[in-house]
């Protein structure tokens, strides 16, 4: 049984190990390792494409997880006092915000903006007397926030919701009966001890968002993030600077995870 | 202002999103399934069956998914189980947490950087290299079904082992010992009681490894090699490099029909078998 375990360890890790060891070569090819060499980290860190797809994809994952974030602890919290139809509703939304695949995601979002934007922009067109280039809404960041944002709102409604459901009326009650008001019992009590899942909901809907490959490449236009250029460079044919950047992304991620394990063990322990 | 006012206030703008940026696309691409492609690519208005007739023309698409989106859940149930027991149930406390991070910690990190790993490994150079020194030739692994496979179910290990895994820390240990007091052999009572307690567990396993599975596109791009291809490769092929959004519209609405019904008739599965547990007598 031990022997099993260690077995899937090395099959869960192997395939990290041989990227993270090319991407040391210092030969051109991409598969085999010919002496030990930094300088493809050097050159990933020096190519304007790289660092611009970062650049976006860090914009993309702050802005859209800090989006949900707010939105998706507001509607959990609004989402407690609410029953019926209404609840029923926003619930059957989230269920198909985390069921539907990515890819549907992706492609329905490009077609429906897509067609949207057709009938905006002549419109904008007109209204637009100046000599100037009238303004016309294209595929892009934006269109790439808004997407990302749908999807972690979901994921913080969820993770906000299962917290707030553990935590007890008696405190809220208590602080009512001693005349808060709504507002100073939510920020008082409420929040507090939410605070880790909303913590945890952020990180996991940036993570996401950072991530994603599939919404990103429908949605983010002619913009280019750091999943869609490791695709395409690996479409073109893997070197060791492809190498470089997915050792780069993964201790990155790494360093991400534990940070924000210790912030939330740090949060959970003077209260418990 | 009410409290049922302000809890509306507080809903209004995650749900204004959804409405915006979930039911309107969807419901988009539900029209659009019922419609055309124009001459130079995209969509006319119309109302046809005709995508859905064509829907035939991707069946190897569908097929791939529908036999490699089951059997990868299968391996991954199967190779993530005995993992998940042995961390639950047989390892110390003080190794269990450690352990289990570094089981999820692949996860945290870019699927992509993680599947393109295998295209050295299954490559020429890699494992079939490999066998030749040992006398076995001509070993095919890369762009084969096997491929895939192996791509698929790497990718997905940890979102297997996790629930599991809390199912199976969630049993109480003394009715292991209550069973191997009362003389059951160690393997009746694996299967009268310990798999019975963690079915819930394979069942979240199973379901969050298989619907994202039904949506996979990068796995197939990237070990596939354009022979072993799932609706997501359809779907990117029709929408960007043949633009026929009316028939990609339909072929979206048949992958999302066939989750649907697949994913229902698997959660009534799951809730008769939790019926039956409950039914049956204690021991």
């Amino acid at each position: 049984m031990r022997l099993y375990a260690f077995s899937v360890y090395v099959f869960l890790y192997t395939p990290i190990a041989i990227i993270a060891l090319f991407s040391f070569s210092a030969g051109r090819s991409a598969s085999q390792f010919e002496g030990f060499s930094v300088q493809w980290y050097g050159r990933a860190l020096n190519n304007p494409f790289v660092m611009d797809a970062l650049g976006n994809s860090l914009l993309v994952a702050f802005i859209s997880a800090t989006l949900a974030s707010v939105l998706g602890t507001l509607a959990a919290v609004g989402l407690q006092g609410i029953r019926g139809p209404v609840r029923a509703f926003f619930d059957a939304l989230i269920y198909i915000a985390v069921m539907i695949p990515g890819i549907v995601i992706g492609i329905a979002t490009l077609i429906a903006l897509v067609t949207v934007f057709d009938v905006v922009n002549p419109w904008l067109a007109r209204m637009w007397s100046n000599e100037s280039a009238p303004p016309s809404l294209s595929m892009g960041m934006g269109s790439l926030i808004a997407a990302h944002t749908m999807f972690t709102l979901a994921l913080v409604v969820i993770i906000v919701r299962a917290r707030l459901s553990s935590l007890e009326g008696a405190l809220s009650e208590a602080s009512a009966d001693l005349y808060a008001t709504p507002f100073a019992t939510f920020r008082q009590i409420t929040l507090p001890l939410i605070a880790p899942a909303i913590l945890a909901g952020f990180l996991l809907s940036f993570t996401f968002s950072f991530d994603d490959f599939i919404i990103a490449f429908f949605v983010a236009g002619s913009e280019t993030t750091l999943p869609i250029y490791i695709f395409s460079s690996i479409r073109r044919g893997i070197t060791p600077e492809v190498n470089a950047i997915g050792t780069m992304v993964m201790v990155a991620s790494l360093v991400l995870l534990i940070i924000a394990q210790l912030i939330l063990r740090r949060g959970d322990r003077p209260r418990r | 202002m009410t409290q049922r006012a302000r809890n509306w206030l507080l809903i209004a703008p995650a749900g204004a999103w959804l409405l915006v940026m979930l039911v309107v696309p969807l419901s988009v691409v539900f029209v659009f399934s019922f419609g055309e492609r124009a001459p130079s690519g995209g969509y006319v208005p119309a109302f046809t069956f005709e995508q859905y007739a064509n829907l035939p023309a991707r069946f190897t698409a569908f097929q791939n998914t529908l036999i490699l989106a089951p059997l990868g859940t299968l391996m991954a149930l199967l190779i993530a189980y005995p993992l998940a027991y042995q961390l639950a149930v047989r390892t110390s406390d003080k190794w269990k947490t450690l352990l289990l991070v570094l089981v999820i910690v692949p996860f945290w990190t870019s699927i992509l950087i993680r599947s393109y790993a295998w295209i050295f490994i299954l490559g020429g150079r890699g494992l079939p290299a490999l066998l030749e020194t040992v006398g076995i030739e001509d070993v095919r692994l890369i762009y084969t079904p096997f491929a895939v496979l192996v791509g698929i179910v790497y990718g997905y290990l940890p979102l297997m082992v996790f629930p599991i895994y809390v199912s199976l820390e969630r049993l109480d240990k003394r009715l292991l010992e209550a069973s191997a007091d009362l003389g059951a052999h160690p393997v009746t009572t694996f299967f009268r009681v310990t798999l019975p307690m963690s079915i819930s567990g394979i069942a979240t396993g199973c379901m969050l490894v298989f619907i994202l599975l039904m949506g996979e596109f990068l796995i197939p791009a990237l070990l596939g090699g354009g022979k072993v291809f799932f609706v997501g490769n359809a779907l990117v092929d029709l929408f960007l490099q043949s633009r026929n959004w009316a028939y990609g519209s339909a072929v979206a609405m048949m992958l999302i029909a066939i989750m649907l019904v697949t994913v229902t008739l698997y959660m009534r599965l799951i809730s008769k078998l939790n019926v039956q547990r409950d039914d049956a007598p204690l021991m």
